[in-house]
């Protein structure tokens, strides 16, 4: 195959790289990149879901457990009696949201897409 | 015994002001054999159903590609234009949208390969070329598309699509046009067109 030159293949695999890299890019699927905490109804802290990290939420009850890791969020540990936010596990979507009700704390993932409008509670 | 009528004109003699003369030289000729090769590969792939409009094999590209490397740049650009222009309307869809898109991803693809074709030749064969001017013209015509008929974000979800498609029929043309292609390197200034009487074959190496 004499046609095909060295710099054919150079060109056609820089084509291939260029299009998986697209389809990478433009086909996330909804992924998140930014957790957005909030205490007592304001924002706490927005934290980027790209490094890994473990953060100490105060609230009226005591302090809830943040955990991020692998670009996912979960909290981690609560004060609060019927646990419902720890039971919610890893969040990873954008729109996904942990509640604790009694310490007055969420957790919310945020992406290209805006899942809700607002939210209220 | 005849008398010639006072109103009759010398019959030889054309009236240069009643029509325009063009002189179309051996040169246009062979262009114009180009361009109605590239036209009835384009009108042939016109047969092939597509999946999603704008996937289309690219086959004219070969002849364009050929032509490329025989003859240089600006007779490719001639033969290309030209069949986007015949191509137009033959197939009815002059100065439509679809015409447009033809338009804007030939003259993008045709601006790539002005640059790409001073790319030394023992290292870039015809899979290079066709390659670089397949994603220039997706990328001419998604560019079009957006700017003008679906100023939306969301066509980037057609992205990949296109891209795929340009890579492939890229690769298979490329590999098509080189079986055409001499393999001995093509001298700095390209050969040039055959005069009359000199008839040449064109897919001939």
């Amino acid at each position: 195959m004499h046609h095909i030159k060295p710099g054919d293949w150079m060109i056609f695999l820089a084509g291939t790289i260029f299009t998986l890299w697209l389809a990478n890019s433009v086909w996330h699927g909804g992924s998140a990149d930014k957790a957005i905490i909030r205490s007592g109804g304001k924002i706490f802290r927005e934290l980027p879901l790209s490094h890994d990290l473990v953060l100490e939420v105060p609230g009226p009850l005591g302090y809830s457990k943040i955990a991020i890791h692998n670009h996912q969020a979960r909290i981690a540990s609560d004060p609060s009696p019927r646990q419902y936010c720890v039971r919610q596990g890893w969040l990873k979507q954008a729109g996904e949201v942990a509640i604790c009700l009694p310490n007055q704390v969420s957790l919310e993932l945020t992406g290209n897409n805006k899942r809700y409008d607002s939210l209220n509670y | 015994m005849k008398t010639a009528s006072p109103h009759q004109t010398h019959p030889s003699i054309p009236d240069p002001r009643s029509r325009i003369l063009l002189q179309a030289s051996s040169e246009d000729h062979h262009i114009a054999r180009m361009a109605a090769l590239a036209l009835g590969l384009s009108v042939l792939e016109a047969a092939i159903p597509s999946p999603l409009p704008g996937v289309k094999p690219g086959l004219a590209n070969i002849v364009i590609l050929i032509v490329l490397y025989r003859y240089g740049w600006r007779t490719a650009a001639w033969v290309s234009l030209l069949r986007v222009l015949a191509g137009g309307l033959l197939m009815g869809s002059f100065l439509s949208p679809g015409f447009f898109l033809g338009l804007s991803g030939a003259l993008c693809s045709l601006a790539i390969l002005a640059v790409s074709q001073h790319l030394p030749q023992r290292w870039f064969g015809a899979v290079t070329h066709s390659i670089l001017a397949a994603f220039a013209h997706i990328a001419g015509q998604l560019l079009l598309v957006y700017f003008w008929l679906i100023p939306h974000a969301g066509l980037a979800y057609l992205l990949p699509i296109f891209a795929t498609a340009a890579l492939v029929f890229g690769t298979v043309n490329g590999l098509i046009s080189a079986r055409f292609i001499p393999d001995k390197p093509l001298e700095q200034t390209p050969p040039s067109l055959p005069l009359s009487g000199e008839e040449r074959d064109f897919l001939s190496p």
